[in-house]
């Protein structure tokens, strides 16, 4: 990662529209998302940060202070804070109410496990800070099975004790899912029943997502699905921006349609490297570091990656796309992390562009990092469907045979001749 | 002609104004709004409200053709509307 010495100056035209001038970069981001800790109780399948273990070099309170009070002088009103699962920092509080009182407003990501009734009473009297809850099914069978068993009865605990406080508006993070595209009703239903907002996010194959991303990301059709609904409950509904990909199934989602990595977004991990964007903790997204580059405004404004990101980019493979104009290309990061070009479309582009660039030779880069937890943990996702097999279901027919069966060979069937090779 | 032109206005004491190499980012601290103001002549036009009278006086200020007022007073509506700018009481005349 490189460090220019001058602050570029961009060849920003005047006037045109916001979005136009947002490619060339912001004098500080309007979406920051600062990851605490590596740390988390849980081990989610499709973590983007690949997180569970605690990092040894992450920030100290002293040093995420100084990160706040920087965040102050440059104007950052207010940072998504996540993790790992922050509320099990030791020092979370303080440096939530430490941000609060230096207006640095704060929404915090958290799976729930520390939102007791008393911290609830906490957050509830405290302004300027919002709660999301992360939950990837509105049943615990689809819950638990990305998030591990229990994670759904402790989400909807943190819910209710935040609404029991009078904590007003959580928001109820959701990504969204193969297995849950169908629960978007009932989602909405939960949010309305905790007086909660809903939030609906892209799955990126990011961090461990990678690995399940095959078996996890929406199917075609259901990408239908996801737009019509979000056309038709969209004003009610926060999405992040995320899925602006989907734009180009005509009209244009509210919100930002464009990729913000770097221009207008960024993340600071838990050990104070800078990347480009939440979804893209990797080397090649790296821009810097706070403690070694001169603090976050030196990186944000002079990285030379950063730089290269606010140039002016070309559409690649995509320029030639009527709907160029309305997705942009997609994700840089759901193309990186795929193994695409990221001049080209994305996977899950919806004019089905993806699809054969997918099927094409390419290769997914390997991870930078992994903070994974090394042994598995008693509350760590399985991932198996349960059915009913056939085979299973006769097998139950006869009684089971007992270690202690007379008969040495007992439910030893030979093999048919022949049929074995 | 735009009534809010003749009215006295300014910037909510909850909002902050950052500078953007366009204009500027404008955030409610309270209704946690965000707006960007893009034109640098809007930008002094808001900063110069409390200063002046009445709008009319602050886009005379800041040097906006008076064939541009109409356009400045609905961007300032639009800024009413979030409450980015607030109406001043009626000062003692």
């Amino acid at each position: 990662m490189t460090i220019l010495q001058t602050r570029p100056e961009a060849l920003r035209p005047s006037g045109g529209t916001l979005i136009e001038q947002f490619e060339y970069g912001l004098d500080a981001p309007i979406c920051l998302t600062w990851e605490l800790t590596y740390a988390c109780n849980l081990a989610c399948a499709h973590c983007l940060s690949s997180s569970g273990r605690r990092d040894p070099r992450e920030l100290s309170t002293e040093q995420c202070k100084a990160v706040i009070d920087e965040l102050q002088r440059m104007q950052v009103f207010y940072v998504n804070i996540g993790g790992g699962e922050p509320t099990i920092r030791p020092d979370f509080w303080e440096l939530l109410g430490y941000a609060v009182d230096h207006q640095v407003g704060v929404k915090f990501s958290t799976n729930g496990v520390r939102i007791t009734p008393e911290r609830a009473r906490w957050l509830a009297s405290t302004d300027y800070v919002d709660v999301q809850v992360s939950l990837d099914g509105a049943t615990a069978e689809v819950n638990d099975y990305v998030r591990g068993p229990g994670s759904y009865d402790t989400a909807l605990r943190a819910l209710a004790n935040l609404q029991d406080a009078g904590f007003a508006d959580a928001k109820i993070s959701v990504v969204c899912t193969r297995q849950n595209i169908g629960q978007l009703d009932e989602f909405k239903a939960i949010a309305d029943r905790y007086g909660a907002t809903l939030r609906l996010t892209r799955l990126r194959p990011s961090g461990r997502g990678a690995d399940v991303w095959d078996e996890l990301h929406p199917l075609p059709e259901q990408q239908r699905e996801l737009y019509d609904w979000l056309m038709a409950n969209g004003e009610s509904v926060l999405t992040g921006d995320s899925f602006f990909h989907l734009s180009a199934f005509g009209e244009s989602l509210p919100g930002l349609n464009l990729c913000g990595a770097g221009r207008v977004v960024c993340l600071i991990d838990p050990i104070g490297d800078v990347y480009a964007c939440p979804f893209a903790i990797h080397e090649e997204f790296l821009a810097g570091n706070v403690l070694a580059d001169g603090g976050f405004g030196q990186v944000w404004q002079r990285s030379a990656l950063f730089t290269e990101l606010r140039s002016p980019q070309t559409g690649g493979a995509c320029s030639s796309c009527a709907f160029f104009d309305s997705c942009r290309g997609g994700c840089m990061a759901a193309k990186f992390f795929t193994g695409l070009p990221l001049d080209g479309p994305d996977p899950e582009c919806v004019q089905g562009y993806g699809e054969a660039a997918l099927a094409d030779d390419r290769s997914i880069p390997a991870a930078s990092q992994d903070h994974s937890r090394r042994m598995p943990t008693r509350n760590e996702p399985v991932m198996l469907t349960l059915q009913r097999r056939e085979d299973a279901v006769v097998a139950a027919a006869t009684p089971p045979v007992s270690a202690c069966a007379e008969n040495p060979l007992a439910g030893f069937v030979a093999p048919l001749e022949g049929i074995t090779s | 002609m735009a009534e809010i032109l003749d009215e006295a206005w300014s910037l909510s004491p909850s909002v902050a104004l950052r500078p953007e190499p366009f204009g500027a980012l404008a955030y409610h601290f309270g209704n946690r709004k965000l707006t960007f103001l893009k034109r640098p002549e809007l930008v002094t036009v808001v900063r110069l409200l409390s200063d002046h009278r009445d709008v009319r006086d602050a886009l005379d200020a800041a040097g906006v053709p008076e064939g541009q007022y109409g356009t400045y007073a609905a961007a300032l509506q639009a800024l009413a509307e979030t409450d980015m700018i607030r109406r001043r009481d009626q000062e003692a005349a």
